[in-house]
């Protein structure tokens, strides 16, 4: 029966019927799968292009490896999962019920070696009997130590399996949509069109999301009439009139994956369809489309998943559910097998029965669960006039077959003699399960409804009315009419006033009602009876894990991996708590469901950041001088979301030369560096004095116009939160500098302060970090540059350290309004000049000529690092790490004792005030060795583990001006261990260095230089 | 994601948002006892139900308010700038 292996020439579609179907037969596509060309056509998934060509063995299972075939037509495959494409492309765990065939598409079966016909792996079959569930948790806990487990674990990971991960970066790219709708319809089956063309009606902006590429797909070759119309027209005739209004949206390929807070539904749009990669490339189309759709109402009519029964070998390729069955041939035109049997407990089975005689297939027999007398429905009716026969009270007892099915055992349920009856397809419904994950997402909750032996949609606090088979409901005119009142219901939730019931006149077809059958039991050794087709869980594992104790329902899906697939156990959840109920002697809705997360049906992931990949994560901040900098060859680093130089090395310099060079520099002559990242924030009204009283540790009241003034910022536990100068502007207007790395946060805490605790205050800030450029000007002969531009006396008497004035700067070209700050972060003299931002470039180019005779260089934020460490300048991260008081940092003098400041009433903690807090100090390393990264300091490196810690290295650099390793570290009471020797260790780096311990200012400690 | 009613800005989605805690605080005074200063800088209660609190429209209009909103649901019942009351209706 399977297809010839035929390595040359495509293969025929043998298995094609010669007419019917939503499939293009102009439109032959060429395809592979496992190396073996085939040829379908436009319309076609891969799963029933396969089909075909008669190709029912796709894969072997997860567990033990046996052989499996395409289940479903749908999003609930548990077993057809194929590798596709390959390269950069590939996608592993593909469902080929859900994949459109495209010219030159290339799948690969999963989990088999060294081919899909003989799997090695397939022994783990034979010794099934010692692989029950929970095997892993009872087997592999001895010797009981994880590095064994560790080890085993690589073993179970290689030999149980799914497909491969792609190596490479994807070179496709995903899209954001964010979408606002009066009604959201969820589902684009009959159900669903009338609900949208209820909503549509009464003026709603409406959105009908629908997870396949056609809508209305369902009723493909249905002869059921709606009104005049047949189905099929009917359908296309509600798209194409839904199409036309300009307030409804249609998205085909869009799953609706999951309902969150606020109304908003997540859904995949998967654009690229059929396309072949290459035509996706010269459209610049994504690949998929995440839409974020909010909407004031949601009509879920999602359907509902046909589910199996579990019978011994019910697993042989060959064995489809019913629904699958009916699409394939309806929708596909694809001749299924040559005989088939239907086993059923419901009606709608025999839609199916219908389907597969109408495909050409003989339909050996309808094997029923249920008695005679419940078989006087539409379509059994129809099915017995067709001349199939029919076996009541009848169940499959077990299939038989290698690599398809070629045989089952029928029994009757009241006991006697199987008989066999040969067939190479088996078409199995064990009812139906309403797609109602987004309806408990959306905090809806479900009731048991014993008629259709399912969960169903109960009551949600949220806008969402359901409509449909989610509801139970199989009857077309019954359906519509669910629609309808659904679509009425929401434009209402939503606001608006819905027009009059419309009328879609159906006939009644289909009863819902079902003869609950979960599995048949077992005769002797008849083989595995499977509940998770994926999963590879069976009846057995269920009762073992109901006799081991694992009865909540959570417990037993980790026990026995029930449903935690790729499907999520679509098919099969339902069967297992069923099943489980049975074994406890308690009723199914007693047992309940599991959760219903996220997504229904798996997402890519590059679909959730979209294009916030790479350097698109977050922004990048440039400063206005950037592209000199990057002229002049800087390397530059990181800084929150700025970019900074870092140094600027010259031809044939290393970084580290010229660190040292331009660090030297500023000590012997003067340096540049563009300080415009410095978070900036402009104070103004009546109450700035107060308002900085208040956030600051020190005096702000006294502080006169035209001065700069340190500041330390605490948070409200007594840590310090940031530091920086403010400088008085005017009588009401100031200058605030934060760190660059806390400009936000700041920014964030003042508005706080301001709009929520001290509304009272007249102060108003504002962010102007991007308003104004800055470089500082620093060293010996910054004044001499400074003077040849600036049009004010700079003269140490005019402009004193701390002072701050306003003027223009003068060269060839305009003048460039100004702010000076003498202000000095190195050590040395030192000059910070702010200008409008679209003037930067301008000021640091005059500057530069301004200094050429005094040997300006530029230097970046590394010589600046050096400098500050020079001078013990405590930086954000290194030693303002969170856990430090201002008294840790040696600024404990600047606590005014005057004031109160956030952050001081908790200063006075035992903790916060204890002697052997970790206190900043000054790292001499001796004997010229380089300070080790990261190290912490010891008394004894020799010490036997664990060695006491005292301290560690918060800052280090190499020094020019000491020629030597120096360091900031914070010391368990470092204040008074000046003069002594400690040793700085890295075990990472094996590093031991002998450092001396002293002041933190290596440089100038009375400040001549700056103040000079 | 919630959808947030800014008092100013009216409905924006919760990516413009920054959770501030509690609304009900009160810094106590300066030279309260510290075992005040303590329970308003550490503790906080942790309510089942609806919940006053801080919000910043941080990509917005850059304004503190207040939301009441319930913890279990996530269902939001007022907003109102700081100082206002939270009468229940939306902006």
């Amino acid at each position: 029966m399977t297809a010839s292996r035929s390595r040359q020439g495509s293969e025929t579609q043998r298995w094609r019927l010669p007419a019917g179907g939503a499939i293009d037969r102009s439109q032959p596509l060429a395809f592979e799968f496992d190396g073996t060309r085939y040829s379908g056509y436009a319309g076609d998934t891969l799963a029933s292009a396969l089909l075909a060509n008669g190709v029912h063995l796709v894969g072997r299972s997860f567990k033990y490896h046996r052989p499996r075939g395409i289940y479903s037509a749908g999003v609930e495959e548990p077993s057809a999962l194929v590798q596709l494409a390959t390269g950069a492309r590939t996608q592993p765990n593909t469902r080929a019920t859900m994949v459109e065939l495209c010219d030159g598409m290339r799948a690969t079966s999963q989990n088999c070696w060294p081919s899909l016909r003989f799997d090695v792996g397939a022994i783990a079959n034979a010794m099934s009997a010692m692989l029950p569930a929970g095997f892993y948790y009872k087997t592999f806990m001895w010797p009981p130590t994880p590095r064994w487990w560790l080890r085993y674990e690589q073993l179970i990971r290689r030999a149980g399996g799914m497909g491969r991960a792609p190596t490479e970066p994807d070179p496709d790219h995903y899209q954001h949509q964010h979408a606002h709708c009066d009604v959201l319809v969820i589902g684009g089956g009959p159900a669903g069109l009338a609900a949208a063309q209820a909503a549509a009606a009464a003026g709603a902006r409406v959105i009908v999301c629908h997870q396949s590429a056609r809508f209305g797909a369902s009723l493909v070759g249905s002869e059921a009439k709606i009104g005049a119309r047949l189905a099929p027209d009917w359908s296309e005739g509600a798209v194409a009139e839904l199409a036309a209004q300009r307030d409804v949206t249609l998205l085909a390929r869009t799953t609706a994956f999951g309902y969150y807070d606020g109304n908003l539904v997540g859904a995949i749009e998967r654009v690229a369809g059929s396309a072949a990669d290459a035509a996706l490339a010269v459209a610049h189309l994504p690949r998929e489309r995440l839409w974020m759709i909010r909407a004031k109402a949601v009509v879920l009519a999602s359907g509902a998943i046909e589910r199996g029964i579990a019978y011994a070998n019910n697993d042989l390729p060959g064995t489809l559910l019913a629904d699958a069955a009916r699409i394939y041939v309806k929708r596909h035109a694809v001749r299924l097998g040559a005989r088939a049997v239907v086993f059923a407990n419901n009606d709608r089975a025999y839609a199916g029965a219908l389907a597969l005689r109408e495909g050409g297939t003989e339909v050996a027999a309808i094997v029923d669960a249920r008695p005679a007398s419940r078989l006087e429905g539409v379509l059994p009716a129809r099915a017995r006039d067709a001349g199939i026969v029919l076996l009541p009270a009848s169940a499959i007892a077990r299939a038989h077959g290698r690599l398809r099915v070629c045989r089952v055992d029928v029994v009757p349920l009241a006991g006697g003699a199987a008989t066999s009856l040969d067939c190479d397809l088996v078409a199995v419904s064990g009812g139906h399960n309403p797609t109602v994950h987004l309806y408990s997402q959306a905090r809806g909750t479900l009731r048991y409804d014993p008629v259709t032996a399912s969960f169903l949609p109960d009551g949600s606090p949220l806008p969402i009315v359901t409509a449909g088979a989610v509801q139970g409901c199989f009857d077309l005119a019954q359906a519509l009419r669910q629609g309808d009142a659904a679509g009425r219901d929401a434009a209402a939730r939503a606001g608006l006033v819905a027009r009059p019931a419309m009328v879609h006149v159906a006939p009644d077809g289909e009863r819902a009602a079902v003869e609950p059958l979960w599995s048949v039991p077992a005769r002797g050794k008849a083989g595995k009876a499977f509940v998770d087709l994926q999963d590879d869980v069976t009846v057995r594992d269920i009762e073992l894990a109901a006799r081991e104790g694992y009865h909540a329902i959570e417990h037993l899906k980790r026990y026995t991996t029930l449903g935690m697939g790729t499907d999520q156990g679509k098919t099969s959840n339902v069967i297992g708590l069923a099943l489980m109920a049975k074994q406890l002697g308690v009723s199914i809705p007693e047992v309940g469901t599991t959760t219903f997360r996220p997504p229904y049906t798996p997402v890519t992931l590059g679909a959730f950041p979209g294009h916030a990949q790479g350097p698109r994560v977050e922004p990048t901040r440039y400063t206005a001088m950037h592209d000199w900098h990057e002229a002049q060859g800087a390397r530059f680093v990181n800084a929150g979301l700025w970019k900074r130089p870092h140094s600027y090395p010259r031809a044939g310099e290393s970084e580290d030369a010229a660190v040292l060079r331009e660090a030297r520099n500023v000590r012997s002559a003067v340096g540049i560096v563009d300080v415009s990242t410095l978070g900036k924030i402009e104070l103004q009204g009546r109450d700035v004095a107060e308002f900085l009283n208040r956030i600051y540790v020190n005096r702000w009241d006294t502080l006169a116009v035209g001065r700069c003034r340190y500041g330390v910022m605490l948070r409200e536990d007594g840590i310090v939160r940031d530091d920086g100068t403010t400088s008085r502007l005017d009588a009401e207007r100031y200058l605030m500098t934060t760190t660059t790395a806390n400009a936000a946060a700041v920014m964030q805490t003042l508005e706080r302060l301001l709009q929520v605790d001290w509304p009272e205050l007249d102060v108003h800030a504002a962010s102007v970090t991007e308003q104004w450029a800055a470089a500082a000007l620093a060293g010996p002969r910054a004044r001499q540059v400074l003077e040849r531009v600036a049009d004010i006396d700079v003269s140490n008497q005019a402009l004193r350290f701390l002072d701050t004035a306003a003027c223009n700067l003068r060269g060839a070209g305009e003048a460039i309004p100004a702010r000076l700050f003498r202000i000095s972060y190195s050590g040395e003299l030192a000059y910070e000049i702010h200008v409008p931002a679209d003037r930067g470039r301008a000021m640091w180019d005059l500057l530069l000529d301004a200094g050429q005779p005094q040997g300006l260089m530029p230097y970046g934020t590394e010589a600046m690092n050096t400098l500050r460490i020079e001078k013990g300048h405590v930086v954000i991260g290194a030693e303002i790490d969170g856990r430090t008081t201002a008294d840790d940092l040696g600024m404990g003098r600047l606590v005014s004792p005057a004031k109160w400041c956030i952050g001081k009433p908790l200063l006075d903690r035992p903790a916060l005030t204890a002697p052997d807090r970790w206190q900043l100090v000054g790292l001499t390393a001796l004997g010229g060795a380089p300070m080790p990264r990261g190290a912490k300091l010891v008394a004894d490196p020799d010490a036997p583990l664990p060695n006491p810690i005292l301290g560690h290295v918060t800052s280090w650099c190499f020094s020019p001006h000491l020629d030597a390793w120096i360091g900031l570290a914070l010391l368990a009471g470092g204040g008074a261990r000046h003069g002594a020797s400690l040793w700085a260790v890295s075990p990472l780096a094996t590093a031991r260095v002998r450092v001396a311990v002293g002041p933190p200012c290596f440089i100038d400690p009375d400040g001549e230089r700056l103040r000079g | 994601m919630m959808l947030i009613p800014c008092p100013f800005c009216g409905p924006r989605s919760q990516v413009e948002f920054t959770y501030g805690g509690d609304a009900t605080l009160r810094r106590p005074a300066g030279d309260a006892d510290p075992s005040r200063w303590a329970d308003y800088v550490y503790l906080r209660d942790n309510p089942c139900g609806p919940h006053d609190e801080l919000w910043y429209h941080g990509a917005g209009c850059r304004s503190w308010f207040v939301l009441r909103r319930d913890t279990r649901t996530h269902d939001i019942i007022a907003s109102a700038p700081v100082g206002e009351p939270l009468d229940g209706t939306r902006p």
